[in-house]
């Protein structure tokens, strides 16, 4: 228990990927089965333990201590798992020999029914130190919040294994806790797990942006053009009765689509995108697409107001044939002819966009018919399908970024490398009647400024700081003084959560305009003038 | 007599008007007795200063040989009498040279602690618990949730992260004086035997230490002249947690930030701080160190200062013994 609450611990406050990866692939290669494999589902989401509510942990805790010390603490420590992992009561010469394992946790929760679930719990905090019973605790309340996505956990297990992580992501959903099979395989010493369960993802095929001259060398004849769709790519994989909608990571999303995965009646697997609306009359935004998003559960109102269907581009599997050694020219042939065969409020063809030459393609992904696409795809009409991305076959071409110019408000220290520089920003437009502009913050960008501006940056926001708080500074920023930064974004939500009311997608800083007098950045009304649109 | 008449708070700290001295005093006074070094306790610009020969060597260090009008040094347990009243020394366990000091007069005996921790340090006489009527306990971290690890399992973390990142450098943040030392002085018996970098900052006061019989190894300064960005990679530095946002630390090849703090045990506090390692390596005392001491001291009554005096006080009341905060200005823990 004690090596998974360390590297809980160290997950929780190490910021860079690749030293969680490191720390994720050591504990992998440190830690025996079964509890490195349970370690990986309660990372990943997939150990099911029945919860314990946070009332019934303040009770446990207040009948082994005095409820105003409780008090005290809990005020400090602010988080009700921590405060009760530090200061559960500890027997002396009432401590167990040793800990317990995280195996043997999990069995004895599992095992636990309701009425004796506290019971169970407290037993286990008894026997066990400060982080260990943090952990513990976590695993009852649900949610880990260490910042690891199953993606990460995936790629820490390929790299553990040395193998590529589309392979982890064809097998995962075949697979269940602790996952003996798996980390015998990756430890060669045991062939691949064979995949045997029914409806599994198969790794998807990704594309490479269109980089200066990249179109230069290759002839418009040998590739197709779609739109490229500005929703979530999807695989839909019906099989023997069981459909499953995966995310492109080969995360089960089924279960927030449930209108789309009931329409999934077809043995076969279907690459595309999820978007909303009705697909014979009109195609819902990104912000109407949002609705659906991150959702564990959803309403019927949700699905009537927000229907989902699929925007189909590939097939890769039809019947017990599997086609993606097929050329795409031959695939989508199939793929139209199949389509058509299935419900059309919940199925449609992404349709080619014709061109004859590069410049006419240029003209049509510059200004796209529909605020929902966001570029053009290109696809070699002779490609296999190959999980990856492989340099060459599949190409995105996006519509030019929106800019803004916005002025530096915040900045705050990064870390790693990062560590002693003023790396993260958030910035701010003007709002307000002329005479009462204030700043509003719009967005925090991180990336887009090289090594040297970094410096620069920093510089300013030393020599400019109004105030501390902790790691933040804030930086002067008035109508006459102030750093102005032209911030490149893909779109832009409406959003109840920012007192701007806007939320931008992917911004980052694309030019610093020292140029520019702060009272010359942008106005609220411009970004609102983009989500009318 | 009352032991309030034998010692009460005053703006300049805690006096005592039949022997007409201060302890930690924050203003310069006419006469002060210094329990230990850290700057918040130990001022400059008193008439005379008595103090252990360590507190007025390490206050010679850091504010110049005319500290003070007059030194006088303490040993530990020699009883001195200034006019009626009669003090001690006594080991406080908290920093080199710390010290508790009993103050005694017409048969009541109230001890001050100063700063102290029950936790073995190798860097400093352990504390010698003494009974006494009344005894002033420190509370920085009197909360029940303050409960520090054994330092050896702290150091063992900071080890196998250094062994786990070989290619990056690990910067510990220590304060100047005691946990900085104490720091080095642990990785030495872990068997850790590369050299240790330091932050200039940390040279005086580590060499004096060294000059009083603690071994701390090989020391280098942790300047560019020593070494390029790779030289550091897979290095242990030590430096004041400020000099780690400071451009300062640059030099090191992606840092990983550890903080050597006993309130790193709140994993909040390492967040907002941006601490990637913590360690919970304290010069306090912690809760059970705490509530331990103040039995064991036999008291019959306890005052409480700097820190979180609430709880400690009721933890007094729950176990029937008197207490009460001690409202006294000017403390704030450089130590931890």
């Amino acid at each position: 228990m004690n090596r998974f609450a360390e590297l809980l611990d160290r997950l929780v406050l190490t910021p860079s990927r690749n030293g969680k990866l490191t720390l994720l692939t050591d504990y992998f290669r440190s830690v025996e089965d079964p509890d490195r494999g349970l370690a990986l589902a309660a990372i990943t989401g997939d150990l099911s333990i029945a919860a314990v509510k946070p009332a019934m942990l303040r009770m446990l805790v207040t009948e082994r201590m005095d409820p105003v010390l409780f008090g005290y603490s809990y005020d400090y420590v602010g988080d009700l798992a921590e405060t009760v992992s530090l200061v559960w009561p500890q027997t002396p010469g009432h401590i167990a020999n040793r800990e317990p394992t995280l195996g043997e946790v999990v069995a004895k929760l599992q095992a636990a029914s309701r009425s004796d679930g506290p019971k169970v719990l407290a037993g286990l905090l008894d026997s066990a130190g400060i982080s260990a019973r943090f952990a513990i605790i976590k695993l009852v309340t649900g949610g880990l919040r260490i910042g690891v996505s199953a993606r990460l956990a995936k790629q820490a297990l390929a790299d553990f294994g040395k193998v590529d992580v589309a392979e982890i992501e064809g097998l995962w959903h075949g697979l269940s806790p602790p996952y003996t099979d798996l980390f015998a395989w990756l430890e060669g010493k045991a062939g691949k797990p064979e995949r045997t369960a029914l409806a599994l993802f198969r790794p998807v095929m990704l594309s490479n942006p269109v980089g200066d001259g990249d179109l230069d060398k290759l002839d418009p004849a040998d590739y197709a053009a779609e739109w490229k769709w500005d929703g979530i790519r999807v695989q839909a994989v019906a099989e023997g009765g069981v459909h499953r909608l995966y995310s492109r990571t080969g995360d089960d999303v089924s279960g927030a689509f449930p209108d789309l995965a009931e329409a999934m009646v077809f043995s076969a697997t279907l690459d595309g995108e999820l978007l909303v609306g009705d697909p014979r009359q009109a195609t819902g935004t990104f912000s109407d697409l949002q609705q659906r998003l991150n959702r564990k559960t959803v309403t019927p109102k949700m699905q009537q107001q927000y229907p989902a269907f699929m925007r189909c581009y590939d097939l890769l599997q039809l019947g017990d044939e599997d086609l993606r050694g097929l050329p795409f020219r031959e695939r989508r042939s199939r793929l139209e002819g199949f389509v058509s065969t299935l419900d059309p409020s919940r199925f449609d063809l992404s349709p080619f966009v014709d061109f004859a030459d590069w410049q006419t393609l240029e003209g049509l992904r510059r200004a796209p018919p529909h605020p929902i696409i966001e570029g053009v795809m290109l696809k070699r009409w002779d490609s296999p399908y190959l999980a990856g991305r492989p340099k060459g076959p599949w190409f995105k071409w996006k519509r030019d970024p929106h800019t803004v110019d916005a002025v530096l408000m915040y900045a705050q220290r990064g870390h790693g490398k990062r560590s002693s520089f003023y790396s993260d920003y958030t910035f701010g437009v003007w709002s307000g009647a002329e005479g009462e502009e204030e700043l509003v913050p719009v967005g925090k960008a991180y990336f887009g400024f090289t090594d040297e501006e970094l410096k620069q940056i920093d510089k300013y926001v030393r020599d400019n700081t109004v105030e501390r708080f902790g790691p933040v500074r804030s930086v002067r920023a008035d109508r006459d003084n102030g750093l102005v930064l032209e911030v490149a974004f893909e779109g832009l939500n409406r959003s109840t959560r920012h007192k701007s009311g806007v939320a931008m997608r992917f911004p980052r800083i694309s030019r610093l305009r020292w140029d520019k007098p702060a009272n010359e950045a942008d106005h609220i009304e411009t970004l609102q003038a983009l989500l009318d649109r | 007599m009352r032991a309030s008449d034998l010692l009460h708070p005053r703006p300049e700290g805690l006096y005592c008007p039949p022997g007409d001295f201060f302890i930690d005093p924050v203003r310069p006074v006419e006469r002060a007795l210094i329990t230990h070094g850290h700057s918040d306790h130990a001022r400059s610009g008193h008439r005379s200063v008595l103090a252990t020969q360590q507190t007025l060597d390490i206050m010679g260090l850091r504010y110049g040989e005319d500290f003070a009008g007059t030194t006088q040094a303490a040993r530990f347990g020699q009883a001195i009498v200034l006019n009626d009243v009669s003090v001690s020394f006594h080991p406080a366990g908290h920093v080199l040279g710390s010290a508790q000091i009993a103050v005694e007069h017409q048969g009541m005996r109230i001890v001050a602690s100063g700063d102290y921790k029950r936790q073995k340090d190798a860097t400093c006489a352990a504390f010698e618990p003494i009974r006494c009527d009344v005894f002033i306990t420190e509370a920085t971290f009197g909360l029940p949730v303050f409960r520090h690890p054994p330092d050896s399992e702290e150091i063992g973390r900071l080890l196998k992260s250094a062994a786990q990142f070989p290619e990056r450098s690990h910067l510990v943040g220590a304060y100047a004086l005691g946990k900085a030392q104490r720091v080095m002085r642990l990785l030495r018996d872990a068997g850790y035997e590369r050299p240790i970098y330091i932050h200039g900052a940390l040279a005086k006061l580590s060499d004096y230490y060294q000059s009083q019989g603690i071994d701390l190894g090989e020391l280098e300064p942790a300047t560019v002249d020593s070494g390029g960005k790779d030289d550091f990679a897979g290095a242990i530095v030590v430096g004041p947690p400020s000099a780690f946002a400071d451009r300062w630390a640059r030099r090191f090849p992606d840092p990983i930030s550890c903080f050597a703090s006993g309130w790193m045990r709140i994993r909040q506090r390492a967040k907002q701080g941006g601490v990637e390692l913590p360690l919970i390596i304290s010069d306090h005392a912690d809760w059970d160190e705490l509530t331990a001491t103040i039995k064991e001291t036999g008291a019959g009554e306890i005052w409480v200062t700097h820190g979180r005096e609430e709880a400690l006080v009721r933890w007094c009341e729950l176990e029937g013994i008197a207490a009460k905060p001690l409202h006294l200005v000017g403390y704030e823990d450089e130590g931890d």
